[in-house]
């Protein structure tokens, strides 16, 4: 049934997919965490109703989206000993420890203040509930800044030595956490779980807005989330440009991928599309803008980019996969730059809630944060092939001594699984959203009594979302 | 003087998997005994007991895993290749569990489906947790740091038997907490329930411990030999005055000291297991110094860990407390 897959490709496959399924989960929680903490604090700030209102209607949606990160989480802190024993045998002694602080100083703190944050309200009160909130929205902070250092460690390993059993052995920590590409990989990543949350609030916002313009919480999340639209998208554009800066000096060889480049140039065009061939190393039917890559690359016109023949054939990437995902990346970037403008006009204009083309584009705006975060990973890890950690160990030397029908058959099971229980998910999550952003005068009554009193449990009857059962 | 890094972080890791095993312990017991409360009232109850907690129940496993791969990586890359299937099973398993709390507030239809998870993920989670335990007893084959052995050699009648242990303890565990946190008929049933998995899980403490020590020659002599012999002897002992502990206090209705003794009950076989063990990370193959990361490693997490722990313990502590007492039925979380 796997015939002529090897378990090597297989068990890429398997980590690709549950790491996938695992990051869209933390991009919308990072930065629903922190935007629920900004609320929080608005309502006992402004002691405006709203706000409680709102923190509410996102907390329960944050609920769902929380606990399937922590369960594709706890596959993930598992598959590098199931898929990937080399690599753990001979990298554990770095990253072990990188992720073993993750779990200490982000895990603990996330895990032990969520039951206050969700039902604790009535028992702790209002400034220790906000503090229970505040220490969520830090540890998914936390917890990116561990992973992110680990991750770019794989892509830029710095500070260790080479011991004589073949393990990688630390030499300087400092060295290894701060690796050359750690900060702009945080900023980077961080700010795109940030845009992402604003999208999908945003995009939820423009729905409720379309069917009643009144609706004075779904102004407020609308107005919020075209801010950060606005104002984080620049900065993305720009920390992305660094990043990409940052990785033609570390690991040229996945720049050429992404840009398409077979052949070394001075005066390096940009181009724009086309469909790389990696087999004939030539990029097909590109269109491209002469001298615009150099400039952007080494910001000098005639400045030299290397092309990938430069490397070896089994020391580079294959450009196809890295190439189309970096254009969707930067793509929806520019589109989300754009909506973040058309925003501020509509705001100059005043007709920022009046708009239904402005709602209608950030309505189908909503996901495209998440294709963007996807696509940015399969750039990276891609592009960092056919190297786990970059120059140092090879993908096939990284995988566990497991037959190809025992990953295949497990790959199988994940998938089902993630497509039932993860699809159930992200359907209750766009029923929850669905519902309008409001209480109806009993259940606000009730609200500060009860921990999350606008979820009608089955016990209060009503079903939620307009009598849909599953 | 120099410290045994390797020893102290043995030690640590035991430490956060017997605080794995006892606290997601509870709460897994809760799911295993779903099937036996149809009652949706009784249901909620019973998850709302755990809710506030379980997320932070389930970090030890991934402080267990994660130290595992910080401070010991060639046992952490032989064992879970070796184990590649129970870990498969337990991990799909706890993410049905992990999501119906939440899932089954969010649909009323669907919610018998979501609760029906939560009860297989429990179960499944728990066996393949003790077919892991007795896998790992019965020793695993590993040249040149990697493992040797097959993917069905996790599979023996021992393991199959730890596995059902495993299920039996946790459902003690579950029944005894029940006890602790819920009023009415609902804990009188609880209270029986414990009774009869208590006998359970003593009876097959008992077997698994008669068994143990002819599976390996290194077992045997750790625990009739002196001067271990001592300490085993030590073992059974407290078992019977916990397992007294355990029958009065179901037997007079308490509601704290049955939880109490049935922990008891699994901190003493971890103890159990930890001498058998001792000083093999992975009997009969790898010794935790053979295992152990370099230095530079070791001491790096662990002047994290040492002031870390106690905070989370701290906090872990504080959130508890915030939702200690009866459960109270009318306050629902949801
Ligand atoms: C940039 C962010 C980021 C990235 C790249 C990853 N994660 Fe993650 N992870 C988080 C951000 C995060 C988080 C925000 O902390 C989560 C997500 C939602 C949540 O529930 O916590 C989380 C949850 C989470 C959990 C459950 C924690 C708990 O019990 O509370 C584990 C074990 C992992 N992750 C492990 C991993 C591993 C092994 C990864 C790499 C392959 C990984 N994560 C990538
Ligand atoms: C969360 C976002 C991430 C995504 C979407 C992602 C995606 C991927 C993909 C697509 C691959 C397969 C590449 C290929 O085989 O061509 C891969 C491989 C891998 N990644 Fe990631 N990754 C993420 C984060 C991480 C992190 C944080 C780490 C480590 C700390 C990591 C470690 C690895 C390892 C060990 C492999 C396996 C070896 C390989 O195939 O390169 N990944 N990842
Ligand atoms: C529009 C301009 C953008 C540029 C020039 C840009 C540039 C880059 C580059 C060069 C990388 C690869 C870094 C490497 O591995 O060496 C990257 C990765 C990534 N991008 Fe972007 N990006 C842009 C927009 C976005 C947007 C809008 C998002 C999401 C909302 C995003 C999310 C990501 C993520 C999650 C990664 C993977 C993690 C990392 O390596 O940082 N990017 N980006």
């Amino acid at each position: 049934m796997f015939a002529g897959l090897s378990a090597e490709l297989l068990a890429r496959f398997q980590f690709a997919f549950t790491v996938s399924f695992h990051f869209v989960f933390p991009a919308f929680s990072i930065g629903l965490a922190s935007f629920l903490a900004v609320l929080e604090a608005l309502w006992l700030i402004k002691k405006d109703n709203a706000y409680l209102k709102l923190f509410e209607y996102w907390k329960t949606i944050f609920a769902v989206t929380f606990s399937m990160g922590v369960v594709s989480g706890i596959v993930m802190s598992y598959q590098f000993g199931t898929n990937w024993a080399g690599f753990s045998d001979k990298a554990g002694p770095i990253i072990g420890p990188l992720m073993g602080y993750e779990v200490l100083t982000a895990f603990f703190l996330e895990a032990g203040f969520l039951g206050i944050m969700l039902f604790g309200l009535k028992r702790v009160g209002k400034e220790l509930h906000f503090f229970a909130t505040l220490m969520v929205a830090v540890g998914t902070l936390i917890s990116a800044t561990w992973i992110l250092a680990a991750n770019s460690w794989m892509q830029t390993p710095a500070g260790f030595a080479p011991s004589a059993n073949g393990q990688l052995v630390p030499t300087d920590w400092m060295a290894i956490i701060f690796n050359p590409s750690f900060p702009y990989r945080l900023v980077h990543t961080v700010l795109a779980a940030y845009l992402t949350t604003a999208f999908t609030v945003g995009a939820v916002g423009a729905y409720h807005l379309l069917r009643n313009r009144e609706n004075r919480q779904a102004r407020i999340m609308f107005s919020m989330a075209m801010w950060m639209a606005a104002i984080v998208t620049p900065i993305q554009i720009g920390v992305g440009d660094l990043h990409g800066l940052n990785t033609l000096e570390f690991q040229p060889a996945k720049i050429a991928a992404m840009e398409g480049h077979f052949e070394t140039h001075q005066g390096a065009p940009l181009i724009l599309f086309g469909i790389p061939d990696d087999e004939a190393e030539v990029t097909r039917y590109a269109i491209e803008i002469p001298y615009l890559g150099s400039l952007i690359l080494t910001h000098q016109l005639d400045g030299e980019v290397k092309g990938l023949k430069e490397w070896p054939r089994d020391q580079r990437p294959g450009a196809l996969i890295p190439f189309f995902t970096f254009r969707l990346m930067v793509g929806l970037g520019f589109l989300m730059l754009g909506v973040g403008l058309w925003s501020l006009w509509a705001r100059f204009r005043g007709t920022l809630y009046q708009s239904t083309w402005l709602q209608r584009a950030a309505l189908v705006m909503g996901p495209s944060g998440y294709v963007a975060v996807l696509a940015g990973w399969y750039t990276t890890e891609v592009g960092r092939q056919p190297y786990t950690i970059y120059g140092l160990l090879r993908t096939e030397d990284s995988l566990s001594p497991i037959a190809a029908p025992a990953v295949g058959a497990s790959l199988l099971t994940f998938t089902i699984v993630y497509f039932l229980v993860f699809g159930a998910g992200i359907f209750y999550m766009l029923r929850l959203m669905r519902r309008p952003p409001e209480v109806e005068d009993h259940e606000l009554e009730r609200a500060p009594n009860r921990a999350a009193g606008i979820t009608p449990g089955p016990v209060q009857g009503a079903p939620l979302g307009g009598g849909h059962g599953a | 003087m120099v410290l045994d890094l390797a020893f102290i972080w043995a030690a640590l890791i035991a430490i956060a998997v017997l605080a794995y095993v006892i606290l997601d312990g509870f709460d897994l017991g809760v799911g295993i005994l779903f099937p036996l409360f149809p009652n949706r009232r009784d249901r909620d109850v019973m998850t709302n007991s755990v809710a506030p907690v379980w997320d932070g129940n389930e970090t030890w496993l991934v402080l267990g895993g994660g130290g595992l791969l910080a401070v010991f990586p060639v046992a952490y890359a032989t064992v879970l290749p070796a184990l590649y299937m129970p870990i498969i099973l337990m991990l799909l398993a706890l993410v049905f569990r992990g999501v119906a709390f939440e899932f089954r507030w969010r649909t009323t239809r669907g919610s018998i489906y979501w609760d029906v998870g939560f009860f297989v993920g429990s179960l499944v989670a728990a066996f393949m947790q003790g077919i892991a335990l007795g896998a790992l007893v019965q020793g695993i084959k590993i040249i040149d740091r990697s493992y040797a052995g097959g993917w069905w050699d996790w599979l023996t009648p021992f393991s199959l038997l730890t596995g059902v242990a495993v299920v039996v303890g946790y459902a003690l565990l579950g029944a005894t907490w029940l006890n602790l946190k819920t009023h009415g008929e609902l804990q009188e049933k609880a209270r029986r329930i414990a009774m009869v998995t208590g006998v359970g899980t003593l009876a097959l403490i008992g077997i698994v411990s008669l068994w143990t020590p002819f599976i390996n020659a290194i077992y045997f002599e750790r625990w009739f030999s002196w001067p271990t012999a001592f300490f085993s002897a030590f073992v059974p002992l407290l078992l019977a005055i916990c397992a007294f502990a355990l029958w009065h206090g179901l037997r007079t209705d308490k509601h704290l000291q049955p939880f109490l003794a049935a922990l008891g009950l699994f901190v003493l076989s971890f103890a159990g297991i930890g001498i058998s063990f001792y000083p093999y990370i992975v009997p009969g193959a790898l010794t935790i110094w053979d295992a152990a990361a370099p230095d530079a490693s070791l001491s790096f997490l662990l002047v994290g860990a040492s002031v870390l722990i106690p905070i989370i313990l701290l906090y872990t502590g504080y959130a508890y407390w915030v939702f200690r007492g009866k459960i109270d039925p009318e306050e629902g979380y949801h």
